[in-house]
């Protein structure tokens, strides 16, 4: 650790939404896996030149819908019909009808649990220390600027020729990150 | 990818200009310079309009506090809740609240799901809006069962006495639809300021600020791979909000239409309640963001555009509530019911007349004038003509809670509400608890979606020449 630790990645900064498009091609067509694309706003089309398959968090958000449905409709069941009935105007104890809207309220709660700690989960997050969040031109990509970082990690990784690659791409600004 | 040259009969001509649509944001302003002007409102001194706002909101909102304690601790017979009128101006107040909440999921949700791009500018403020809103809301009906601090038992909770809530009721319904509703609200409102947090972070030239802003954007870096998995989740939280909005108004409707009783027993309701509500949540955004857009300084995001827009939609659903107000007159009388002819002949020309000509006024009248570009685009009307839409949707929930309990199907059980000083403070009171959460809002979080907003410009757009497309070819 220390001194001969190796650096995190190389970073590389483009100006404009075309660039770090053209630049994503670029990379996934080398063959990299591990290496990522920071933007300030979601880049249309970018999962696809990232090469990057459908979000799962959609599934997620599916457990957790269904959870809510089945356990608000046995919940109601179990309290009103079963632990303590109580009969009104000569109504049957349990009805669907009468429990649905409280457990129709309950598939969305859960839903929506599903869909944001789904997606937290899926992207790792709450993360406050990651090694780019130390370096002081990475700033600029939650305000006007693209990055391209390729972590030294990647089998791919070659200082020289990741470099050389991105400089290819059309970067006029590429740094190492120290880890 | 060679260059090879387009013949110019293939190349697609651009629309003539008389057809480009108003831009989003004024003057092509680039992406820095979104998150520089929105920021501002944020970063440097708080303006002057803000301490006077808020030096008139806390008083307000701290009056609210003393009311509910010295409520809590004397009993609801300090308001003027009495038979036979005893849900009174608790659950009118509550109505008109919630309502207001639902323009901003209107915004959030289902405008995003219609890929109506505009509502980047104005979705992070409404959603704001409608999370304090419905704490304003949530406010009523717990003090006005009585004894406040059981109101845990509404929720299914082992107690001591073993005997569990009956969800027969709607009135249970209304516990899990609103406070589903608050949880979801508030979580999306999180989930979009997430990106927006990050920016904040980067900027913070302090510690604390830094600390704390980095905290709340849980270390959001602007990774494609997140972002797309965010994207999904926003989507997502976008489809499900779509029907819990739809179904809030729906329930709360049916807290009177599962009743018996004469001008709540109808089957309008759940629809014409939510049309009302968003109806009335807008006029709450335009009262709301007309003079924010001046005093902030974002006219070129929040442009006149965006205000026309929604003139339009409140012309839509106000039309909807004015056809829903005729509909139920019409069925009154086609019912041939005369308990149900009567309640609406009461309503207009009973003891209660003069709430409900301010409610037709108000509600069908007045957005009608929305129908004329020259009123959509003059801000200072508009402004004017929101604060009747608010009036008149408090009005609407007047008559229908006070004027159907005051004349029942016995005449003996009749009478007349007369609010007291402690209903009028109370619900003033709620006014300084949501002005106080709004300012402090608009001063420590972004009051538009940053990262959306850019995401809706040219620059954003990696086909456009200003998102650095090369003109005329393949990128």
């Amino acid at each position: 650790m220390g001194e001969t630790s190796k650096p995190y990645g190389i970073i590389a900064e483009f100006e404009t939404a075309a660039a770090i498009m053209h630049a994503a091609e670029k990379v996934r067509d080398s063959g990299f896996r591990k290496w990522d694309v920071f933007t300030p706003f979601p880049v249309h089309g970018m999962d696809r030149a990232m090469g990057l398959k459908n979000s799962k968090v959609g599934w997620f958000s599916f457990i957790g819908g269904a959870t809510g449905y089945t356990s608000g409709m046995l919940m109601i069941w179990y309290l009103n019909a079963v632990d303590y009935a109580i009969p009104i105007g000569g109504k049957p104890m349990f009805s669907p009808h009468g429990a649905f809207p409280p457990s129709y309220e309950l598939t969305i709660l859960l839903g929506a649990f599903g869909a944001i700690f789904g997606m937290l989960f899926l992207n790792r997050l709450p993360k406050l220390h990651h090694p780019l969040l130390k370096h002081e031109r990475f700033k600029l990509a939650t305000h006007d600027r693209f990055f391209v970082v390729i972590e030294t990690g990647d089998p791919k990784f070659s200082e020289t020729e990741t470099r050389a690659l991105l400089e290819s791409a059309g970067s006029k600004h590429i740094e190492l990150v120290e880890d | 990818m060679s260059e090879v040259a387009i013949p110019p009969t293939l190349k697609i001509q651009a629309p003539p200009a008389e057809l480009e649509r108003e831009p989003l944001v004024l003057n092509e302003r680039p992406p820095g310079w979104i998150s520089d002007r929105i920021t501002s409102v944020v970063e440097g001194k708080a303006p002057r309009w803000w301490w006077i706002g808020l030096s008139i909101s806390v008083p307000l909102m701290v009056m609210l506090f003393c009311v509910l304690a010295y409520l809590i601790s004397t009993g609801v017979g300090i308001y003027g809740n009495n038979q036979p009128i005893m849900w009174g101006w608790p659950i009118v107040n509550f109505v008109w609240w919630i309502g207001i909440g639902h323009a901003g999921t209107l915004i959030s949700a289902i405008l995003f799901l219609l890929r109506q791009k505009w509502r980047t500018a104005v979705n992070r403020a409404a959603e704001a809006m409608t999370i304090f809103a419905v704490m304003c809301a949530g406010i009523f009906p717990l003090i006005h069962i009585g004894r406040a601090w059981l109101g845990w038992w509404l929720f299914p909770i082992p107690n001591a006495n073993s005997i569990w809530p009956q969800f027969r009721s709607p009135l249970m319904w209304d516990v899990f639809a609103v406070s589903t509703y608050f949880t979801v609200s508030l979580l999306f409102w999180y989930v979009g300021l997430v990106p927006d947090l990050a920016v904040m972070r980067d900027r913070s030239k302090t510690k604390i600020r830094k600390f704390l802003y980095g905290l709340f954007a849980l270390g959001w870096t602007g990774s494609n791979r997140h972002w797309s998995n965010y994207e999904k989740a926003y989507l997502i939280l976008a489809g499900l909000s779509t029907p819990l909005v739809l179904s809030v108004h729906s329930i709360v409707s049916l807290d009177f239409a599962v009743s018996q009783l004469p001008g709540w027993h109808t089957t309008i309701f759940p629809p014409y309640f939510v049309a009302g509500a968003v109806f009335s949540g807008f006029g709450m955004v335009l009262t709301l963001l007309i003079p924010l857009r001046r005093l902030c300084n974002l006219e070129e995001v929040i442009t006149v555009r965006h205000i026309e827009l929604m003139c339009k939609v409140t012309l839509a659903v106000g039309s909807i509530v004015g056809y829903a107000y005729g509909m139920e007159v019409f069925i009154a009388w086609y019912s041939g019911s005369p308990y149900e002819k009567f309640a609406f002949w009461n309503r207009a020309f009973g003891p209660y007349w003069w709430g409900y000509w301010t409610m037709i006024i108000c509600n069908v009248v007045v957005p009608q004038f929305f129908w004329s570009k020259k009123v959509r685009t003059n801000m200072l009307v508009v402004w004017v003509l929101s604060i009747f839409v608010n009036i008149g949707m408090w009005f609407e929930r007047f008559e229908i809670v006070i004027t159907s309990l005051s004349r029942e199907f016995l005449p003996s059980n009749w009478g007349y509400f007369i609010p007291t000083i402690w209903d009028i403070l109370t619900f003033l009171g709620t006014f300084g608890l949501f002005f106080t959460l709004f300012l402090l809002f608009l001063r420590f979080l972004p009051m538009i979606a940053i990262s959306e907003v850019k995401g809706v410009t040219p620059q954003a757009d990696p086909h456009h020449p200003l998102g650095g497309a090369k003109p005329g070819g393949h990128h």
